[in-house]
Order: C-alpha cells, then structure tokens, then sequence
C-alpha cells in the first residue's frame, strides 16, 4: 500500500503524457493537390456504420488530408443528427418517412431482413398470417404450424431499432400486440439465441444471417412468400422484407460530404458492400 | 490539529481526494436529473409508475408512449434478491472453509481461483450463460433465458466478492478470542457460531452489501441471460428486464422522450440504490447498539 500513491501519480502522468504526445505530434499529411481536407462525421444506424467506416478507411487512404469519424447509435440518431447538424452526414437503414422529407438521401447499399430458425427446426415455410398469429401469441406451439409438439420461443428486437420497424411495418403490427419470449438488442444476440433453441423464431438481417449460415451456424433462414432469402432476390427487388442503407443530408452539403457520398456510392466500394453481405446499388 | 507539516499536507490531501469522490457522485445525480427532466416534466412523474406498459418509442413519434417502470424494478430486485440470497450463504460457508477447515495449501489455492473470478469480465460470463445455462435451463422448462438464469450467472458473480471480503473480515477477528474459545473448550463450529461470526458481523454485513450493489449495477451478463421481456414475472421461468438492462438496449437508439425516460430509469435505479443503503444502514446500526 506504501507505494500505491506513487503507482497513481505515475499512471496519471503517463496518461496525461500520452495523451499530450499523441495530439501534439500530428504530422500533417502532404497534400496530393486534390484540394479535398477537413473533417467529417457520421452517425446513425449500427447496420450501416461498420460498411460506412470500411467505405471511410478507403476514402481516407485516397485522401490523407481527410479524418472522417463514424459513430453508431441507430436510424433515429442519424436522422436527427443531420437534421441539426452534429453530424455532417446521417446514416439510417430505412428509407425516409414522409414527414422526414427535409433531409436528402443518398442509397449506398441494399439489405433484407429474413425470418430465421434453428437449423434443426422441421418448420419449412410460414405464411404471413402465420407469422403474425406467432408473433402475436395466438400460435404458441409449432405443432399448430406443422412442426412438433414443442413451444415457440418468440424472439423480439428493442425498441427503436430500424429492424424492429420494418418488420412491424411490413407485418402491419404495432410493438404492443408482440408477445415476445425473449427480447434481443443487436443481430449477434439474436443469432447466438437462436442456434442455442430449436424452437426459437426470430429476424436478422439478411447479410449477417448469410455469414453466420456459411460459417456453418445453426440457424435456417425462411422464404418468405416463397420467395427465398438470398442476397440475388433483394438485388432484383424481389425479396418482399428489405430496405435501403443511406446516408442522409440535410440542406446545403460541403464538397467533401458531397464527393464522400458520391464515393460510397461508386463501383469503387462494390466490393466492400458485398463483403459486408449487402447487395451494392448500380447508379 | 496536528503539529508536523506532513500530516497537514495528508489532511489537505485527503480533504481534496474525499471531496472529489463526493463530487462525483453529486455531479451524476445533477446529470440525471438535469437529462430526465424533459420526461419529467411533460410525462410526469406518475405515469412511470402507473402507465399500462413500457412502450416508450411511440412517443418520439407524436404518439402516446407508455412509461410504466414497475416491472423493470421488479426484475432489478427480484434477480438482485435471488442472487444475494444464493450467494450469501455460499460466499460465508466457502469463508468459513478457507479460514477454518481447508488445509493451507488448499485454502491459497481456492483463494487463487476466487480472486481469478472477480477479475472475468462480465461479458463472459453473459457469454457462457447465453450458450450453456440458458439451453439447459430451456431443456427444464422454456424458454430458457429467465430470471432464473439471471439470478444464477449473478451469483456466480458476486460469489467471490462475498467470499474474499468475509473471509478478510473472519481474519480480522482477534486472536486472543480464539484463544478464549479454545481456552472454554469449545468445539470448533460453537467458536465459530458463539464468537467469530458475531465478531465478524460488520465485515460480512460490507461484503454482503458492496455484492448487492454489483448485482444491482449488473448489466452485461443480465442483459445476455435474462430474456429481457418488460413484465412482472410469474415464475423463475419467466424473463425478465432489469433497469440496467433497459438503458443499454435502449439508449443507443432513442430519441427525445424515450431517451429521457431512460434516464429516469437511471434515476430510480439510484434511488433503489440509496434506499438500499440507507436500510442497510439500519439494519446494521440497530443491531450493533443491541
């Protein structure tokens, strides 16, 4: 214990140094004559934020006078956040209600939500009804869908998640009808859920659940509408549950906001988008 | 007061230090109050405790949101309580062990292991119930994220706090009384009933209440087990959302309203906090004037 204020005030002293040292010596980029510097910012939707930092990384290889900072915080975040200006660009994986036509949007990416299941579940198909009856407890038992004798374990999104708004939305039901078992907050807990219990029900996005199956995972997603849940079928419009990723201005836009969007909407990011699993958008 | 220079200097500092630990807490509960003013102000403070459901969302929309946080103090409590109960016994009964009956190089080595618990971050432990102990409590009866397996992966957790501070607390107990035990002949377990454990009290009473405080701040792990359904539960089955649970799947994703109102579930998390402290302050001096 003797020595433990002298530990404190060198940890203290450490950290203030470090802290001093890394924002003292920042060496200035030389400029490449493109003219393009400053700083931008983004925040919004946690599906859309980890492609916009790798769409970011590059932009920032390309232009190493610029810094751009993405921070996650969901949909509603990124479209108020552009709207008052604590961010430059607003990130939302949903398309802008009516009442948010104030802001612009810019497409970079396209994703789908799919009905997932433990791979072991026999289940093969569920209507729409059906999936409302389940989600809305009325259906509590796989037998009454054709599967065995054993009860549904219902798995919901937070609120306020952009996923959990599309799937209310195109189901026609409000959040306050759901008879959850379990209530999840990111895709990675729902997904874990899920390939723990054959007899859970839940949604993802698309692109994760595709990973996850391919890394051999144990879940199975479900056509919907028999319309299977492939990255093909929400590239040619198709798949009925799927929505766009954007980034989201709001009235007058710098030019390096504006060549950043331009960018992330590019062939040149094609790649990164489908290693994310979303499907890249031709312009 | 004092004469040498250094110990004025140590006082000053210690004032300093005290007052900063003070201030902090002060300036939280301003922050908290200063952020769930809004939902305060224009939901009132009833309706946290009287609205039919925890439906908060609809109210960045224009709508009505519902703000009911009763179910959510009583999934904080019930896993809180639960906990406390399993653990408390446990962590005083694995002291004793350590303390009386394990031979020493048993008694390090399990001492060893407890210390390697409290250092496991809470994310693993939510990690190992949501893949272990959710699927076996599922296979008994689903759907297996529950309270129940929150009140387990919580024990787990404060165990090892109940068991190192009890078990400093039964060394602390003087020599010169086990000595006078041994000296009236009693047997091991009547010293440890009629005088260690008596004069241990206070100690253990610490250990019992900085666990209940870690069980209640709990987050992670909770938020990973506990199925996170806002409802009152029925049975140990039934899963639950604690407080703590709540602002982390939350706050990330809400706006205006709704994230005042998670404030305010910070708000009456400190308060459950304090009442704690202040019962157990109570309870403890009540007991030592008797």
């Amino acid at each position: 214990m003797k020595y433990g204020w002298v530990a404190v005030l060198l940890l203290l002293f450490a950290g203030t140094g470090t802290y001093v040292w890394s924002h003292g010596s920042q060496v200035e980029p030389p400029d490449l004559g493109d003219g393009l510097r400053g700083q931008l910012v983004l925040t919004g939707s946690s599906t859309v934020a980890p492609l916009a930092g790798e769409i970011a990384k590059r932009f920032e290889s390309l232009h190493p006078r610029v810094r751009i900072d993405v921070q996650t915080g969901g949909s509603s975040r990124g479209i108020a956040d552009a709207r008052r200006g604590t961010a430059d660009i607003g990130m939302a994986s949903r398309a802008l209600k009516p009442k948010e036509s104030d802001l612009v949007h810019h497409t970079i990416a396209l994703d789908g939500i799919s009905i997932i299941l433990h791979r072991d579940n026999p289940a093969t198909a569920l209507t729409d009804p059906q999936i409302v009856a389940i989600y809305t407890g009325q259906i509590a038992n796989w037998n009454q869908v054709g599967g065995p004798d054993a009860p549904i374990t219902v798995v919901n999104k937070a609120e306020g998640r952009s996923t959990l708004e599309l799937f209310l939305h195109h189901f026609k039901l409000k959040n306050q009808d759901i008879h959850a078992s379990i209530v999840i907050g990111d895709n990675q807990q729902g997904i874990l859920t899920i390939a723990s219990d054959p007899y859970a029900i839940g949604y993802v996005s698309i692109g994760t659940a595709s990973y996850e199956v391919s890394r051999g995972t144990k879940i199975r997603m479900l056509p919907m509408k028999g319309i299977e849940p492939s990255l093909d079928n929400v590239r040619n419009g198709t798949f009925p549950l799927s929505r766009p990723l954007n980034l989201l201005t709001h009235g007058e836009v710098s030019e390096l906001a504006a060549a950043f969007i331009a960018f992330a909407q590019s062939p040149q990011v094609h790649d990164l988008v489908e290693a994310q699993y979303f499907v890249p958008i031709d312009q | 007061m004092f004469r040498s220079t250094s110990d004025r200097l140590l006082l000053g500092l210690l004032r300093c230090v005290s007052a900063l630990a003070a201030a902090v807490v002060m300036l939280i509960v301003i922050f908290l109050v200063i952020e769930s003013w809004p939902a305060l102000r224009s939901v009132g403070p009833l309706r946290f405790f009287t609205d039919p459901s925890w439906h908060p969302a609809s109210a960045a929309g224009g709508g009505a949101g519902r703000f009911n946080l009763i179910p959510m103090l009583i999934g904080t409590l019930a896993s809180t309580a639960g906990a406390v109960m399993l653990a408390t016994p446990l962590g005083i009964a694995s002291a004793l062990f350590c303390r009386f009956y394990a031979p020493k190089r048993i008694a390090t080595g399990y001492r060893r292991l407890l210390e390697l618990l409290t250092g496991i971050p809470s994310v693993v432990f939510g990690l190992w119930g949501l893949l272990v102990l959710a699927p076996l409590i599922r296979q008994w009866h689903p759907p297996g994220q529950s309270l129940l397996a929150g009140v387990l992966i919580l024990t787990v957790m404060i165990l090892p706090t109940v068991a190192l501070l009890s078990e400093s607390s039964l060394n602390s107990v003087p020599r010169a009384y086990l000595r006078g035990a041994a000296a009236l002949g009693l047997s091991r377990w009547a010293t440890i009933r009629g005088v260690v454990l008596p004069a241990a009290r206070g100690g253990i009473v610490t250990a019992v209440l900085l666990a209940t405080g870690r069980a209640i701040g709990e987050t992670m792990a909770v938020l990973m087990v506990a199925g996170n359904v806002v409802q009152v539960p029925h049975s140990v089955f039934d899963p639950v959302r604690t407080l703590t649970a709540n602002i982390a799947l939350e706050l990330g994703y809400a706006m205006d309203i709704h994230r005042s109102a998670l404030f305010v579930s910070g708000l009456v998390l400190m308060m459950m906090l304090a009442a704690l402290i202040g019962l157990a302050e109570w309870i403890g001096g009540g007991r030592m004037n008797a």
